[in-house]
């Protein structure tokens, strides 16, 4: 029994679709959503270094890492606005973020 | 070899039973160290995939860097969390819905996927034989050239993340004391001392 790139795949898949459980699952929890967020990123990168592998060509990991990059300032803006927010309101429910519209 | 398919199976169920916990688990703190879990054995698949580079990267930039700045947030924020779980419950049937649809979407899709031999030969940057040139090798090569562009907006996304982040949370309080060397350099005789011709038999 060998590992495919379909095993690999259906790996990324699983974890793609917690991802996006937990963004529905604790639609409150700011923190929770940014941590499903970086769920996601992770398959897209199991997603490309898999396709890589499998299809003996470097790009893919270049992609992962320029990914990986985008991923990390995603996180550190991310929990920069909810430290402000934070320190504004002094809650960090979703509920209330919209008394920012304009 | 029993090893490979063993390993896969022991980092993929190792990897989603900690995604799982992540989004279902009471306390956030928990949420963040099983995040780390995850990452963790998705490194061991990299490395299984034999891209040993980004295995390392994910251990030294996700787990020693993003989930500690999780875990920093998380423990600064002093916030009821069993009051953000309200609600949890009543959104569970349609995320459910949506989650298992996605799922047996994206495996009917992906799962069963077959490549053709020749679109292996038709690689634009093959990897080179491992016995040739590591993965850090390749990829350097690649990165540095090819796609230096790539890595220098990279670069950039950083930056305006980082200025981001700063200006974000820099907040300058009132009422702080601080040290102004060249106004104390700057005091004279005039400036510094107030003579008071004070009356006699009354106080100042």
């Amino acid at each position: 029994m060998t590992i495919g790139l379909g095993h690999y795949l259906t790996v990324a898949a699983i974890l793609f679709t917690i991802g996006v459980f937990g963004i529905f699952l604790n639609r409150k929890n700011v923190i929770v959503i940014l941590m499903s967020i970086e769920l996601i990123l992770l398959a897209v990168n199991i997603n490309l270094v898999a396709f890589s592998a499998f299809l003996s060509d470097l790009v893919g990991q270049i992609f992962a890492m320029l990914v990986l990059t985008v991923a990390a300032a995603e996180a550190a803006i991310g929990l920069a606005i909810l430290v402000a927010y934070n320190r504004n309101r002094g809650s960090i429910a979703v509920e209330d973020i919209n008394m920012m519209k304009g | 070899m029993i090893l490979q398919p063993l390993f896969f199976y022991l980092f993929s169920f190792v990897t989603i039973a900690a995604a799982l916990m992540v989004i279902s688990s009471r306390n956030p703190v928990h949420s963040v160290l099983f995040l780390i879990l995850a990452f963790f054995n998705s490194a061991g698949l990299f490395v299984l995939l034999g891209a040993e580079f980004l295995a390392m990267i994910l251990v030294v930039v996700y787990v020693g860097a993003v989930a500690v700045l999780f875990l920093f947030v998380v423990m600064m924020l002093d916030v009821d969390f069993t009051e953000l779980r309200q609600g949890f419950l009543q959104y569970l049937p349609i995320g459910g819905l949506v989650g298992i649809i996605l799922l047996a979407e994206l495996i009917a899709v992906l799962g069963g996927t077959l490549l053709s031999p020749d679109l292996v030969a038709e690689a634009v940057s093959p990897i080179p034989p491992v016995a040739e040139m590591s993965n850090i090798e390749a990829i350097g090569g690649l990165l540095y050239t090819k796609y230096v562009y790539y890595f220098q907006a990279a670069g950039m996304v950083l930056l305006v993340a980082m200025i981001g982040a700063i200006v974000l949370t820099l907040r300058h309080k009132e009422g702080v004391k601080r040290q102004d060397i060249s106004a104390q350099v700057a005091r004279s005789p005039e400036t510094a001392i107030e003579v008071v011709k004070v009356e006699s038999g009354k106080g100042l």
